[in-house]
């Protein structure tokens, strides 16, 4: 058998600097990335992306990305899409935090309680839609003793 | 002066230094230069987002980048900055060789330390612009 490279996600975040909600991307995808799905996620990023990065550019290319943004401009997905690929998935951190009926969650600089809350919350988002294109079995995506922890 | 310097950190996620560039940007316009500075994020003015162009176009800006690709200082040089200063994170360490940045969400005592530093080198860049502004 040929040795096939893994299927695995790519995750790309806005980070936009000016909005708490930029800041919630990066916590979920790092979580994501670092403790909920480590072997079947890579992070892409962003700023590299724009800048002509090809390698970032052909991942998006051939295997499915998802696109974490804070707000309704949607830069993550937009430049996936312009640059490469439309993703496979794309999440709004403000949409989320309605669903959720978050508060307010703090600054670009520190979220609060409610901000580390919501950034679990988008991290569940990000595993749900990673085990769908992944064709996983759903598990819980965030444990209770995780929560908080970066 | 009346117009705020637009600051653009990089959005770098994979590496401490990234984090360490979006530390000091917020050092920078929080604690050190909040009246003379601004946060522009790097994403918006390269997706061509008017608002975030308006504010950096025909003006000096800071770039704070992570890596030697430099995205934040492209991304400025693209939308039309008359001059871009660099606050690079990875120049900074070399000038402060006992730091060891870790973490991306939450830097360790060094990747802060690192990004005060950044931050402090950027606060002269913008002492100079506004003396430069001062003498015009």
């Amino acid at each position: 058998m040929p040795d096939l490279p893994r299927k695995k996600v790519g995750l790309i975040s806005c980070s936009g600097e000016e909005l708490a909600e930029g800041t919630v991307t990066r916590r979920a995808v790092r979580k994501v990335l670092e403790t909920l799905r480590p072997d079947d996620t890579v992070t892409l990023c962003l700023p590299l992306f724009l800048a002509g990065g090809e390698g970032e550019r052909a991942f998006a290319r051939y295997y499915p990305t998802i696109a974490v943004d804070g707000c309704d401009k949607r830069c993550a997905a937009l430049a996936t899409e312009k640059y490469s690929a439309k993703p496979a998935a794309s999440i709004v951190v403000t949409e989320i935090a309605k669903e959720c009926g978050c508060g307010k969650i703090g600054t670009a600089r520190r979220l609060n309680a409610e901000g580390l809350r919501l950034a679990d919350q988008v991290a569940g988002k990000i595993v749900e839609e990673t085990d769908r294109l992944l064709k996983k079995k759903p598990k819980s995506a965030v444990q209770e003793s995780d929560r908080g922890k970066p | 002066m009346t117009r705020k310097i637009p600051v653009v950190p990089c959005s770098g996620i994979g590496k401490s230094l990234g984090a360490a560039a979006r530390e000091a940007a917020y050092v920078l316009t929080e604690d050190l230069r909040p009246d003379k500075t601004q946060v522009v994020a790097l994403a918006l003015l390269v997706m061509g987002d008017e608002e975030a162009k308006r504010e950096v176009a025909g003006g000096q800006a800071i770039a704070i980048d992570g890596c030697k690709l430099e995205c934040a200082a492209k991304g400025l040089a693209s939308c039309g900055a008359s001059k871009v200063h660099k606050a690079a994170i990875f120049d900074v360490v070399r000038r402060n060789r006992g730091l060891k940045p870790e973490g991306v969400c939450d830097l360790n005592e060094d990747g802060l330390k690192l990004a005060q530093a950044a931050a402090g080198e950027a606060a002269k860049i913008v002492d100079d612009i506004d003396a430069e502004d001062d003498h015009a």
